[in-house]
């Protein structure tokens, strides 16, 4: 133990003898750290939000279909347990908040033009927070119970449609036994939503209302189930699992949307594959360092190894100095990678390229995301992958014979 | 050889661990910027190719205002006339009018809100790949035949073939009620469920009954080949068919604005890491090049007392730098254009790249091709950089006073 704190202290002075040469490797080594960090917290910021804005266009982290649905989204797919039965079952399941819906293609028309959108029948009392609608910030109002008869659009399809609150439009669909299925609704709401695309497609009504003009009496298309954290949604998962799975198809979000899925685990390779190659720049620079520090101390060490020092301390000592520098570099730079954080956390507006963002399913403010484990990462493979490179150099310190080393010029 | 030169080139090679590890965190650097370039760059190319000729082309003529409402009564008049006009003008580009609605199409079964096209049948091959993609039937023939083409998925949804009888139901551009029976003459599988499903093309004259168009249409869509001289040819264009108030030209940054704003955004968070890399081996090169000039002081302190001025040493001290940045760019150079060369004939493959290439009309398996640019430009940016790096070093000689400097050990 007494030998460590030498070997520290000799490392530590060893480390100032050049402060210039250690200044510029510590400033390497810091600005790497921060472009780690910083980088990592925008692209993970980046994913969460194309995340979030993912699973709020399919709102729910466990959903429950009929088994066809996902080819054919339509009437001729309903969940075969009744919608009343469902809501006895999921309230008495205690989930943070659960909604069941039908949702089924249709064609709104207005006098002047007609789109194909997917009608949405909710119950807005289950939705609320759970649908990507911020019920406050919709223009009229949002809906009010299960059997309003009114209906709720986007501000964008509105305007396309030349329409507006209070007027009536006509939502065109089919039955189960493929009658044409329509009805008047007079617009009561319109909304807006961070992903534009979403005020074009989405069209909300009553489930009650809607079940009555889809003839479909007490049956639904949809089960949604929130989770605390869209990460790790595997209680809900098996909960709902018990609760329903006869004749149904239950899935998390991320077999939902597969493209989503499939952006958090990239995400995670891509955060690792970064910290390396920024480490690998660095590492040649660090090796250089060490290489030049044994060398120039080579007449001492030989004179530490010929009064007695063991070459394993030597050994000790060159590895030492690494990670120290290593770990100065690496509690600056995440000091400085947090630092520059504060003042974005809010967000950067990008809307300069929101129509980009848009087409990645992101909408126009980036929210930086700085994780502590992406911080302990960082540090950690920087700490062990540099103990590894500086192994070499302190080897050969550690190899020397001490009357060639003292001799030497 | 040149004195200078050979004194640089010996002065570098004693050390030749250190010039190996500088060079080394160059090349690395280097044929990774050169593979990644190569990698982004090819998949921009891709990019705006494939989604361009999917459908949208490089020029639409649409009347004002249609770009951002798509409403069926924002038509351009007699459509056909126009189009022979353009093909007469521009016999080298490819042009096609297109008419756009919306329609419920019902088969005995069921029924689908979709898009219905109406195209050129004998020159919508020649702007859209979609004619290629039919992969049961055929592809539209005549003019006026009551026929349709419609996607996999939504055969699949309707429960029918090739041969088969639809029902189409929509408005016509008057507000006033569109009907016909079609046939169906091919189905095309584009890979894209969303897309097969709710998108359909009849030929343009049956269209123009349908929908009570009167010989109008919504836009005449020319394709280019590439993007190059697009800008060229949309002033050649609007030569002919001068904007005002019945149409505009647009080109493809306006017609798919997501598509330039995607690549921006990932250009500046590619060059955001790039310039974090290209900064790392310029911090690695000044400290290597000030410790070769601190070693030597107490030689400098002789030549410069033997008259030679720290001008000379400077550019002496710039002269291996470049000779290190030189070799550095050749085997960076070689490195990364043979790792992209393997790649462009076994192509390269992520994890998670199908979901996400699908995303951007990419192919999952990319195949990057070598380019001078691509070789060039990521290790010129960092020979450059390295020369930059070098300066302090070279300047600092102006500092050394020879009599001091021969003094030092």
């Amino acid at each position: 133990m007494h030998m460590l704190a030498v070997l520290s202290r000799l490392a530590w002075r060893n480390l100032w003898r050049n402060h210039r040469r250690t200044l510029i490797m510590l400033l390497a080594i810091i600005l790497g750290t921060w472009a780690m960090i910083f980088m990592t917290a925008l692209m993970r910021g980046m994913v969460s939000q194309m995340v979030a804005d993912g699973i709020s266009s399919l709102p729910g982290h466990v959903q429950v279909h009929h088994p066809d649905f996902r080819d054919d989204p339509s009437v001729a797919n309903l969940i075969n347990v009744p919608d009343s039965e469902i809501a006895e079952r999921f309230n008495a399941a205690n989930f943070r908040q659960w909604a069941s819906r039908v949702r089924v293609p249709a064609v709104i028309t207005s006098e002047y033009d007609s789109r194909g959108v997917t009608l949405v029948g909710v119950d807005p009392a289950l939705e609320d927070g759970l649908t990507f609608v911020d019920y406050r910030e919709v223009e009229g109002r949002f809906l009010e119970s299960a059997d309003d008869k009114g209906v709720v659009i986007g501000r964008k399809l509105a305007d396309i449609l030349n329409t507006e609150v209070g007027k009536r439009i006509v939502l065109m669909s089919q039955d189960p036994d493929n009658e044409i299925a329509d009805r008047g609704f007079r617009v009561v709401g319109l909304f807006t939503a961070s992903v534009k695309a979403f005020e074009e497609q989405f069209v909300f009504a009553g489930k009650t209302t809607t079940q009555n003009m889809l003839r479909i009496g007490d049956q639904v298309s949809e089960i949604a189930v929130l989770g605390d954290d869209y990460r790790d949604v595997e209680a809900e998962f098996q909960k709902t699992l018990e609760l329903i799975n006869d004749g149904v198809t239950v899935q998390r979000w991320t077999e939902v949307d597969r493209f989503l899925g499939t952006m958090l685990g990239v995400m995670d390779g891509f955060v690792l594959v970064w910290i390396v190659v920024i480490f690998l720049a660095l590492s040649f620079g660090l090796v250089n360092t060490l290489v030049m520090a044994v060398f120039e101390r080579v007449r001492e060490i030989g004179l530490m190894l010929a009064l007695g020092m063991r070459p394993k301390d030597i050994l000790g000592q060159i590895i030492l100095e690494s990670l120290l520098l290593l770990a100065i570099g690496l509690a600056l730079g995440s000091a400085l990678a947090w630092a520059t954080v504060q003042p974005i956390r809010d967000g950067i507006d990008l809307s300069m390229v929101s129509e980009g963002m848009e087409m990645m399913g992101v909408s126009s403010v980036l929210v930086p995301e700085l994780l502590l484990s992406d911080v302990v990462l960082a540090n950690v493979v920087v700490l062990i992958l540099g103990f590894f490179a500086s192994l070499s150099p302190a080897w050969r310190a550690a190899q020397y014979e001490p009357i060639e080393a003292i001799t030497k010029v | 050889m040149n004195l200078v030169l050979r004194l640089a080139w010996r002065n570098l090679w004693r050390q030749p661990r250190r010039t190996w590890l500088t060079t080394g965190a160059m090349v690395f650097s280097n044929t990774l910027l050169v593979f990644m370039i190569s990698l982004q760059f090819g998949m921009y190319g891709l990019m705006i190719n494939n989604t361009l000729q999917a459908y949208t082309g490089h020029l639409q003529i649409q009347a004002p205002g249609y770009i951002d409402d798509q409403k069926m009564r924002q038509t351009v008049a007699d459509i056909l006339p126009l189009a022979e006009r353009l093909r007469a003008e521009f016999p080298e580009q490819s042009i096609a009018a297109r008419a756009t609605g919306f329609a419920l199409v019902s088969s005995a079964d069921r029924s689908y809100g979709v898009a219905v096209v109406g195209v050129e049948p004998g020159y919508e091959s020649r702007v859209s790949t979609l004619p290629g993609l039919v992969s049961s039937g055929r592809f539209l023939e005549d003019n006026d035949a009551a026929e349709i083409v419609i996607g996999a998925a939504l055969a699949r949804i309707l429960r029918v073939d090739v041969g088969d009888e639809l029902t189409l139901l929509g408005s016509g551009k008057d507000g006033s009620f569109a009907a016909a029976v079609v046939i169906i003459a091919g189905i095309f599988d584009s890979g894209l469920p969303d897309f097969d499903r709710s998108f359909t093309e009849i030929p343009l004259g049956l269209f123009d009954d349908v929908f009570y168009m009167n010989g109008s249409g919504h836009h005449v869509v020319i394709n280019n080949g590439g993007i190059s001289g697009v800008a060229d040819l949309k002033t050649r264009v609007e030569a002919t068919v001068p904007p005002g108030e019945e149409l505009v030209v647009h080109d493809w940054d306006a017609l798919q604005p997501g598509l330039q704003q995607t690549i921006k955004a990932d250009i500046s968070s590619a060059f955001f890491m790039y310039g974090i890399l290209v900064i790392l081996v310029a911090f690695s090169v000044l400290n290597t090049q000030l410790m070769s000039v601190l070693e030597r002081t107490h030689e400098f302190g002789i030549v410069m007392s033997l008259g030679l001025t720290p001008g000379r040493l400077g550019r002496l001290v710039l002269l291996e730098t470049a000779i290190m940045g030189f070799m550095g760019l050749v085997l960076g150079a070689i490195l990364g254009g043979l790792v992209t060369w393997w790649l462009s004939f076994n192509g390269f493959a992520y994890p998670g790249m199908e979901e996400m290439a699908s995303r951007f009309n990419l192919p999952a398996r990319f195949y990057p091709e070598v380019t001078l640019i691509s070789l060039l430009s990521g290790p010129v940016v960092v020979f450059l950089f390295t020369l930059l790096a070098a300066l302090y070093p070279a300047l600092r000689l102006h500092k050394l006073h020879p009599v001091e400097a021969m003094r030092a050990v």
